[in-house]
């Protein structure tokens, strides 16, 4: 039999542990709710006092924009899409990652997504709004944005040319923000009712308990909820790969060399993954730290994640080598001038500042010393999100700045309004985080209880087979 | 014996998922049909143990992809060619090939709206209120604790005797909650 047995201490090896320090339900239940009960934390003021003034200074920049016209940044011709369509495909990409965390993830039953996806989709939520309004300013009068959509109306007597990708953009994007907010809520529910039921005053309970609609846990209620749970995961996979492919469409779709080609799709949800990802890691480094969650988000969770951007990187510089090969290898010369110029020509700095970070970078991750490491992760994470908003602006300038005809050549510089608005957006989107962290619970309770109880049975059923059965005991 | 109109149920309260569980299937054993379990996260086999349907909610979402489908095919066939029929590029008036992106996102848009508001639907929610709310211990329902409430509409039910048989399954805490 002793050939048979199965040493415990094997299995933890291969499954690291997801919850450590052994809490238990009402330990968990504790530790995420009671950031949202305590009173306000002065530095909670200080941290909205700062964002929240980041934030009226993009407000600010719009309302000139707005008052004055597009003309205000630096886009002209030939560079018609500048740092506003570099930042909307920029923050859209971030937003992946959340989906990829909640639905992907869920599908293929990892379980370590459990502490970190009610976080990354907050982040999806924000980053989305964020992305979203670039787009609607770029259409330089904003209050006639309705005719994006299908809207019948009197002042525009014609309908939206649906062959256009810029449409498909339009669908795509507003889909995914109405989707994203739907599962991230539907997630938020029962947790909600946990602080419902802890309320101690009355307005906190009527305020939660409007909130979670209702919501009682019985075993028809979460019958419902796993199913409803289950199909947006499937929904929302095939989303979040259709909505970066038909943002890369934006670009695929045209004539430009540097643009036109078919690699676009898969490279750009790559990137989106890899920035996202990114991202996840410098917002929960933070985040399980201040909000002393360490246990619940452990290295685990980091590493696998670090993992992560170490195959997506990869992706993304391999992608880099494929469209310099095809560069080369279709022999249209416009195409090949477009490459040579993107690495040696006025932008290189931004080309190679850009390689640096999302080629080089990531491999560092290779090195289990390195990718555990939260100083270095935490610098690293910000490096790829650095590149990562070079290869937009890459993709976007350097396709654009050297028209077919040398007398159309010209070069892209921001204004003082592009660089304020791009700052401005980092104010909203921690703006919403600061809130998002006060109000609601920032990892999934339900879900990470389910996880515990299951990762109990699991390791209940594991001794049985060894040899000593006083390991059975020690399990509980 | 009170009147059993303004009677919701026995609460019978468990401390761990299994002892639960194993209650359930010992009171479906005992013939109790009318029982309802309210937990922090949801239980594996619960919905077997209590003889509960599977969710229908898989029907009423593809009926959302059907009607998001359609709508997609028909706005971008009535708009393209019947209502402004406009040649852009020498390309067609309609074809699904340029047509698929919209036809998906709407089918993706109208089948997260049925998941969502569909399952609101089957659970009866958002709701105000609802007996169980009675109960004196309801909120460790949402933290650690596993309510088991037979009902008493159920025919077996009797307050005296569903909880002394409750009891009997090792319930830490009982009561009869009004309705």
């Amino acid at each position: 039999m002793a050939d048979l047995a199965i040493d415990p201490k094997a299995v933890e090896q291969l499954s690291p542990p997801l919850v450590t320090g052994q809490p238990s339900l009402h330990d968990v239940t504790e530790a995420v709710s009671i950031h949202t009960e305590i009173e306000t934390h002065r530095n909670w003021y200080i941290a909205l006092a700062i964002s929240g003034s980041i934030t009226l200074l993009l407000g600010s920049m719009l309302a000139y924009l707005v008052a004055t016209g597009i003309g205000v940044w630096g886009n002209n011709n030939p560079v018609g899409w500048g740092w506003d369509i570099t930042n909307f495909v920029f923050w859209i990409g971030i937003g992946h990652a959340g989906t990829l965390i909640s639905a992907i993830l869920f599908l293929f039953r990892q379980k370590w997504r459990t502490s970190i996806n009610r976080f990354a989709e907050a982040m999806t939520l924000f980053a989305v709004a964020c992305a979203g309004i670039y787009p609607l300013v770029h259409v330089g009068r904003p209050w006639r944005a309705y005719w994006l959509f299908p809207i019948p109306n009197a002042d525009l007597a014609m309908w939206q040319n649906f062959r256009s990708p810029l449409l498909w953009d339009v669908f795509a994007v507003s889909t995914y923000a109405t989707v994203s907010a739907l599962f991230w809520y539907v997630g938020l529910i029962p947790d909600l009712a946990i602080i419902r039921d802890r309320a101690k005053t009355q307005l906190r309970h009527t305020i939660y308990g409007i909130a979670s609609l209702g919501w009682r846990g019985s075993a028809t209620h979460w019958k419902n909820y796993e199913k409803a749970y289950m199909i947006l995961a499937g929904l929302s996979t095939p989303l979040v790969l259709s909505v970066h492919t038909i943002v890369s469409f934006d670009f695929a779709v045209s004539i430009i060399p540097g643009w036109h080609t078919t690699i676009f799709p898969p490279y750009f949800v790559a990137g989106a993954i890899f920035s996202g990802f990114a991202m996840v890691i410098t917002l929960m480094v933070i985040a399980r730290w201040v909000f002393k969650v360490e246990h619940l988000v452990t290295m685990t969770h980091l590493e696998n994640m670090n993992k992560v951007i170490l195959a997506t990187g990869t992706i993304v510089g391999y992608a880099y080598a494929t469209e310099f090969f095809i560069a080369w290898y279709s022999g249209n010369e416009y195409e090949r001038f477009t490459f040579i110029n993107r690495a040696m020509g006025p932008y290189a700095w931004a080309y190679w500042s850009m390689v640096s970070c999302n080629v080089i970078s990531p491999q560092f991750f290779w090195f289990k010393k390195l990718r555990t490491n939260i100083p270095f992760m935490f610098v690293l994470s910000i490096f790829v999100n650095i590149g990562m908003w070079f290869e937009r602006f890459v993709i976007i300038a350097t396709s654009l700045h050297r028209d077919f005809l040398p007398s159309s050549w010209g070069y892209f510089r921001p204004t003082i309004v592009d660089i304020l608005t791009f700052f401005g957006t980092f104010g909203l989107f921690i703006t919403l985080f600061v809130f998002f962290t006060r109000f609601l619970p920032i990892i999934a309770v339900s879900e990470v209880k389910g996880m515990m109880i299951q990762t109990e049975h699991e390791k209940h059923y594991l001794p049985a087979t060894t040899a000593n059965p006083s390991d059975t005991v020690k399990a509980h | 014996m009170a009147d059993t109109s303004s009677i919701h149920g026995v609460v019978a309260d468990f401390d761990s998922p299994d002892t639960l569980l194993d209650a359930v299937k010992a009171a479906r054993a005992k013939g109790y049909t009318k029982m309802e379990a309210y937990t922090p996260f949801p239980i594996h086999g619960i919905d077997e143990a209590m003889g509960a349907k599977p969710s229908i909610l898989g029907y009423i979402v593809l009926c959302g992809s059907a009607t998001g489908f359609t709508t997609a095919v028909l706005l971008q066939w009535w708009t393209g060619t019947i209502s402004y029929p406009l040649v852009i590029s020498g390309k067609p008036l309609f074809a699904f090939e340029f047509g698929f992106p919209v036809m998906f996102e709407l089918t993706v848009l109208l089948s997260a709206f049925a998941a969502v508001f569909g399952m609101l639907g089957l659970n009866g929610l958002p709701r105000l209120s609802h007996p169980i709310f009675n109960y004196s211990g309801v909120a460790g329902s949402s933290d650690d604790r596993f309510l088991l409430v037979i009902e008493a509409s159920d025919k077996k039910f009797d307050a005296n005797e569903t909880k002394d048989f409750l009891a009997s399954l090792g319930a830490e805490k009982l009561e009869v909650v009004e309705a």
